[in-house]
């Protein structure tokens, strides 16, 4: 049944295009012809020693996308497609895949590897495949048998991924215990490979989720936890830095169990950052910021209030480590690298250690200071930059997590030397200065901060200095630019005609329009900081500061313009324009937003409705994903402002906005679509009635899409409300086709039985979108068409009956539930009193809703309440 | 080599915008679906209280376009007379009742009130069903803000003041002033001595009818709308008088005592109690009662324009066409009849229709079933262009007031008996 494929895949490698399409050409049509015939060929070839290690390689690759893909319904298809084969196919490619795993090739056995965990991750599941682990353990040797080594290196990378693929309840704890007897065993320090040992660490870190069970038992962690800190001791590099991963790891998993373990840890790490090299060093310290990871979410959690209730346990790890592990820290900090900051994803000790710093500040508050200001008044004066600039991140560091009281008379002195540090000879220095600079705005200026450390008195000065280091090199201005981001954020507050910052509004907008247009803008992202900034600034104006905000319109429509002219050779080009686009219409979106949001700005947006809407058209018509999407909300913004007048562009902005229902693929797209077209039946009310046929039958087919990205549904649902609200009684037609939609549903939703965070999230999405279309759909019925409800309005009832009794119910899917009872007893009057008479839940649910302290649910429920007893009474 | 599981942290973040735009355009389009939701709501809210067969008209909204040809009604039915007129008077909805003038709108301003009958007895529940509340003395009116004003009409449908308010659309200031569909109706006692508006009820806010909402709803809806706006500030250029929400107690002893005695800013004159599922309704209803002894009202016995007690309890009558003497009630208690002769005589002076003030005589009233049938009354004079008859139940409470009056004693023993009925079990 197997063919000779060595030749093809090899073409298919070939640096000559016309050989490799004709090759690939092959490669499908025996696919399509005979799968399982192709399949064995590949396993054969991928095991047989005597083929070349690339052909080999391939025939690996190909088997393994053959078994899975990124697309979840294109996976589901190949797994079907595997599970169908006959079973002695399967076997004889299980058995050569098993096989290949002692070849002395080393590529064939790691690719090997990935297919059967692919496999397995198919067949575990169903309970086939049984004999997998006892296959693999075997190749581990025993008492008398000794393997070679690269058999173990290959069983245990093996094993790794085996764990990696399926989940923990697809094992039974007895498989469990000997992969992880078998993976210590490779790692112990009496295991000579430091292949085996390597892999076994690897096979760890992909294990430690199985081993709940085994931590459980001291004994057993006791033992794994010696082997992983032996092996941050190895010879090899690599081990000790996949011992110390495994570390992370089991810091967030099993960080109730770390308590006895600490001080050798701290031992172990503090070595390892201290002498050991970069990579090993980085995940040392990335233990220490798992640990805070894990002590912030902790008390999140208990917002500051153990009681010793809660489940796990506050170990307050840092606050303990807190007089060694901080210097450890700061001694990080002047190991920087040179140009580190004009590097994109630069990630070296100094970075790592800052962050860190930054972490430990929020974990332990107030603590941090006086073990950090020593070190910042030391060094922040040297000669040597990097002296200067390691004292400037751990100031900035620890900006966050301490009271205002103890941050602001430190920042109130560092201030005017910070201002003073922009203009150091130094770069770094310059870059962490302004950086610095932005956190102070962030954390220690806005309304609710009561001893601000921004003055009328110094705001000049700050902007002088601001304005002016925009002006210095790329990635330096970019954190100026993100300094000035949050001092016009700090200085948000709505209902106040003006701001401090109004003085300077205009000289802040012509330097971040000075900075987009610089000819090094493309670097640090300098570019869109600028934008970004710009738009905050905008977000952030006052009435009295408007009319600069009106000019901005033209500058920004006219460069908009211009990126339609740019010259397109390349898709670099392409991409170029396209980004710059996004950028524009992000701008032009927030000011419309801003100017559309009072009756007395507005004007300033509708005079260039028609101008605006023809560059968004012209846009569009560049067709690139990114700019479709910021495009899309700009018109959603600009619908908003016009109105009904937005009505003469729907039947060129018509085809667009079908298309951006259509984008299964980016999902954000079409979400975003979806939100402006409930944008437009707002603006058009019933005159969005002729597009009405078009939209419906995309939200439907949307719906029915089982490629659409399910966060998309709820909006869609939602979006039928707004339809139906916009043309009232016209939506009789819609009826049979989205009522068992949302019924559909609903009992999908009702019937939802896993409980974890991310799904009782969604679900609430979901129900509060099938909530907000009942809404619509009776609201437009009212007047004239509320008969038609009738044969539905029992389930709907009922669906709110279920949602009200779901522990796990949200504020937002609750306000929603009793609105709709009261549409629904609004719209059907007399026809609904007999369900409700029927009904009991409905009285609980008005009296825990009446008596709620949120004022609009409250409100909502007493306008329910009135409007049921009504009918009731009638 | 496989690389490090373990993805690097962000290093001094950058900003990232694109999220934001996203969610504050989502958040915009969430809130104004849930505007558009209120909004229907509030308005369906308004719908029936034109009365069940009234069908599905949104009468009580008014639109803006019908706004802006606001006084033109007043030429249309110019010359309609008599019962006819006023049939279509009541009929009027909000949007047409609002924007008449002159005589037809003191009509039917006259009617626009909730009249809390006397209490003569004390309804069962009192302690659950009913909120009470001091009773500011001073003139009864209806205020309604509208296309950038504020009118106050007496009871009579009179013009008190006309004058700019921080209501919504109360006054030309661009704070205020909004579309000319909102208006606001409010129920208020306008109290001299402070010049404060006391808000007693709210029937309209920005054009939302409350008429058919409880009166738990209407409560929380005036203090929670009237705090959102500068209404109850102290009084300025724009807003020339304050106006004051009265405290609402609950019925219990301590509530009772609070509305009868706790001092307060107005001169006190009885107290007012309302049902809290009373909607509001137009005309006297025994849903709002009112109550007075001496300690908690000036007057807690009529008086004459002197302000002395008459040695005999008047009463106010209207004349019908063939000379019965009637109250106000409707329909209509015929208490007496003019002698013809005397009606002959006066003629001029004695239309059908004229509202006379009698004397109650020793033989006092006869009643039956709660019901005065007849009074021994004695005709005094006319009562006064712009009196209007008594409502038999006012005549009762001045009789009983004289005679044999509700104490407070009895208010509080009837609210603290009720205090004990949940304590009470079966032990059969």
């Amino acid at each position: 049944m197997a063919l000779e494929v060595t030749q093809i895949l090899l073409n298919a490698q070939s640096p000559d295009g016309a050989v490799r399409k004709v090759a690939e050409e092959n490669l499908k049509q025996f696919q399509e012809q005979n799968l399982a015939a192709f399949l064995i060929s590949l396993s054969h070839e991928l095991a047989n020693n005597d083929k070349p290690p690339e052909s080999r390689k391939l025939a690996g690759l190909i088997l393994k996308n053959s078994l899975d893909a990124k697309e979840a319904p294109r996976k589901a298809e190949l797994v079907q497609r595997w599970i169908s084969l006959e079973p002695a196919v399967k076997t004889q490619i299980k058995a050569s895949l098993l096989q290949t795993l002692s070849s002395l090739t080393s590529d064939a056995r790691h690719t090997s590897a990935q297919v059967i965990a692919k496999i397995a991750a198919i067949e575990l599941p169903l309970s086939e495949w049984q004999e997998l682990v006892g296959n693999l353990l075997a190749n581990m040797g025993g008492p008398n048998v000794e393997q070679p080594a690269h058999l173990k290196q290959a069983t245990l990378e093996t094993l790794g991924y085996v764990c990696e693929e399926v989940s923990a309840e697809v094992l039974a704890q007895e498989q469990v215990n000997s992969i992880l007897t078998a993976v210590v065993q490779g790692m112990n320090s009496t295991e000579t490979s430091n292949d085996v040992r390597l892999a076994a660490t690897r096979a760890l870190y992909n294990a430690l989720d199985f081993a709940q069970t085994n931590f459980e038992n001291n004994m057993e962690r006791d033992y794994i936890m010696r082997v992983v800190c032996e092996a941050t001791l190895s010879p090899e590099p690599k081990v000790r830095q996949a011992a110390f991963e495994c570390l992370v790891s089991i810091s967030s998993t099993y960080y109730d169990k770390l308590s006895v373990y600490m001080q050798d840890i701290f031992a172990i790490t503090s070595k390892a950052v201290k002498e050991d090299d970069e990579p090993v060093a980085l995940q040392a310290i990335e233990f220490w910021s798992s640990i805070c990871d894990e002590e912030i979410e902790i008390q999140d959690e208990y917002s500051g209030d153990f009681t010793g209730d809660s489940e796990v346990p506050y170990f307050r790890f840092i606050k303990q480590a807190l007089p060694a592990l901080v210097p450890m820290l700061l001694e990080t900090l002047t190991k920087q690298e040179e140009d580190q900051d004009q590097e994109e994803g630069a990630w070296n000790l100094a970075m790592a250690g800052g962050t860190c710093l930054g972490l430990v500040a929020r974990t332990v508050g107030d603590d941090v200071v006086p073990l950090v200001m020593p070190f910042v008044q030391e060094n922040v004066s040297k000669p040597d930059w990097r002296c200067r600039e390691a004292a400037t991140y751990a100031f900035g560091s620890i900006l966050e997590g301490p009271s205002l009281e103890k941050l602001t008379p430190l920042v109130n002195v560092a201030l005017n030397f910070m201002l003073n540090a922009m203009k150091d000879e130094n770069n770094h220095v310059k870059d962490t200065t302004a950086w610095t600079l932005g956190r102070i705005f962030e954390f220690l200026h806005g309304p609710s901060v009561n001893n601000p450390v921004i003055t009328q008195a110094n705001l000049p000065l700050i902007l002088a200095v601001l304005l002016e280091s925009i002006k210095d090199a790329p990635n330096v201005a970019e954190k100026v630019c993100g300094a000035i981001y949050f001092l016009a954020q700090g200085y948000e507050e709505t209902g106040v005609t003006s701001s401090p910052l109004s003085p300077f509004f205009q000289g802040i907008v012509q330097a971040l329009l000075a900075t987009t247009v610089r000819e090094d803008a493309g670097d640090s992202r300098l570019r869109s900081s600028a934008y970004e900034t710009l738009n905050e600034v905008v977000r952030c104006s006052t009435e009295d500061t408007a009319p600069i905000v009106m000019q901005l319109v033209p500058v920004i429509m006219q460069k908009l313009n211009s990126t339609l002219e740019m010259q397109i050779l390349s898709s670099d080009d392409r991409e170029k324009q396209s980004e710059l686009q996004a950028l524009l219409c992000g701008v032009l979106q927030v000011i419309i937003q801003k100017l559309g949001a009072s009756e007395t700005t507005k004007y300033g947006v509708v005079q260039y409705a028609d101008q605006m809407m023809s560059l968004f058209l012209r846009v569009f018509a560049c067709r690139s994903a990114t700019v479709h999407e910021e495009a899309m909300l700009a018109i959603g913004a600009l619908a908003y402002a016009t109105g009904v007048e937005f009505g003469k562009y729907m039947q060129e902005f018509y085809r667009y906005l079908e298309m951006g229902l259509q984008n299964f693929e980016e999902y954000q797209v079409c979400a975003v679509t979806v939100g402006v077209v409930g944008d437009i039946c707002r603006a058009l009310d019933d005159k969005v009635l002729p597009f009405c046929d078009g939209i419906m039958t995309q939200l439907l087919k949307d719906l029915s899409s089982n490629q659409l990205h399910r966060s998309v549904k709820p909006p869609i649902f939602s979006c039928f409300g707004d339809i139906a609200l916009a043309i009232g009684e016209h939506f009789e037609k819609y009826l049979i086709y989205a009522m068992p939609m949302l019924q559909g549903a609903a009992e999908l939703s009702a019937m939802q039985t896993i409980r974890d965070d991310e799904m009782v999230d969604y679900n609430n999405q979901l129900r509060s979108g099938i909530f907000e279309a009942y809404s619509g759909i009776f609201q437009g019925f009212k007047n004239s068409k509320a008969e038609l409800m009738v044969p539905y309005a029992g389930h709907i009832l009922q669906f709110i009956e279920n949602v009200y009794q779901d522990k796990d119910r949200d504020d937002v899917v609750t306000k929603a539930a009793i609105g709709v009872m009261g549409d629904l007893a609004d719209t059907m009057g007399v026809n609904a009193a007999v369900l409700f008479r029927r009904s009991v839940f409905y009285k609980d649910f008005l009296d825990e809703c009446t008596s709620s302290d949120d004022q609009q649910l409250k409100e909502t429920a007493q306008w329910a309440q009135v409007t049921i007893n009504r009918i009731i009474a009638a | 080599m496989a690389p490090s599981k373990i993805e690097p942290r962000v290093h001094k973040r950058v900003l990232s915008d694109q999220q934001r735009r996203r969610d504050l355009a989502l958040q915009r389009q969430q809130e104004c679906r849930r505007n558009l939701q209120l909004h229907a709501r509030r308005l369906a809210a308004g719908l029936s209280s034109g009365g069940e067969e009234n069908e599905g008209g949104d009468e009580d909204v008014v639109e803006a376009e019908e706004f802006e040809e606001s006084y033109e009604v007043e030429g249309e039915g110019g010359g309609g007379e008599s019962s006819s007129t006023k049939e279509d008077l009541k009929d009027l909805g909000l949007r047409q009742g609002t924007r008449l003038k002159g005589a037809k709108a003191r009509e039917w301003f006259s009617k626009q009130l909730m009249l809390p009958e006397w209490m003569i007895d004390i309804p069962p529940r009192l302690k659950t069903d009913w909120y009470v509340m001091s009773r500011p003395a001073g003139v009864r009116c209806v205020v309604v803000s509208s296309n950038g004003t504020t009118v106050s009409r007496q009871r009579n449908g009179r013009v008190l003041h006309h004058f700019p308010s921080a209501l919504p659309n109360g006054a030309r200031t661009r704070d205020v002033s909004c579309a000319s569909s909102v208006f606001c109706i409010l129920d208020c006692i306008f109290h001299e001595p402070d010049k404060t508006y006391y808000v007693l009820d709210l029937m309209c806010w920005r054009g939302y009818s409350l008429y058919d909402c409880n009166t738990e709803f209407r409560f929380f809806w005036m203090n929670s709308k009237l705090a959102e706006t500068d209404a109850l500030k102290p009084a300025s250029q724009y807003h020339r008088y304050r106006f004051s929400v009265l405290p609402v107690y609950e019925c219990d002893v301590g509530g009772l005592q609070a509305a009868y005695s706790a001092p307060v800013p107005f001169t006190r004159d009885g107290i007012i109690f309302i049902n809290r599922h009373a909607h509001y309704v137009l005309g006297s209803t025994p849903l709002s009662l009112l109550w007075k002894d001496s300690i908690c009202s000036e007057y807690p016995v009529d008086t004459d324009s002197k302000g002395n007690v008459p040695q005999y309890q008047q009463v106010v009558l209207v004349l019908g066409d063939d000379g019965s003497l009637a109250t106000s009630d409707d329909p209509p208690v015929v208490l007496g009849t003019m002698p013809r002769q005397f009606l002959e005589q006066h003629d001029q002076h004695l239309k059908p229709g004229t509202c006379l003030r009698f004397n109650v005589g020793d033989q006092g009233l006869r009643i039956v079933d709660g019901k005065p049938l007849f009074a021994d009354i004695h005709f005094q004079g006319g009562a006064g262009r712009n009196k209007i008859a008594d409502t038999s139940n006012k005549i009762l409470y001045q009789y009983a007031a004289r005679r044999d009056p509700l104490t407070i004693s009895n208010l509080v023993a009837a609210v603290e008996s009720t205090d004990d009925e949940g304590d009470f079990s079966m032990t059969g």
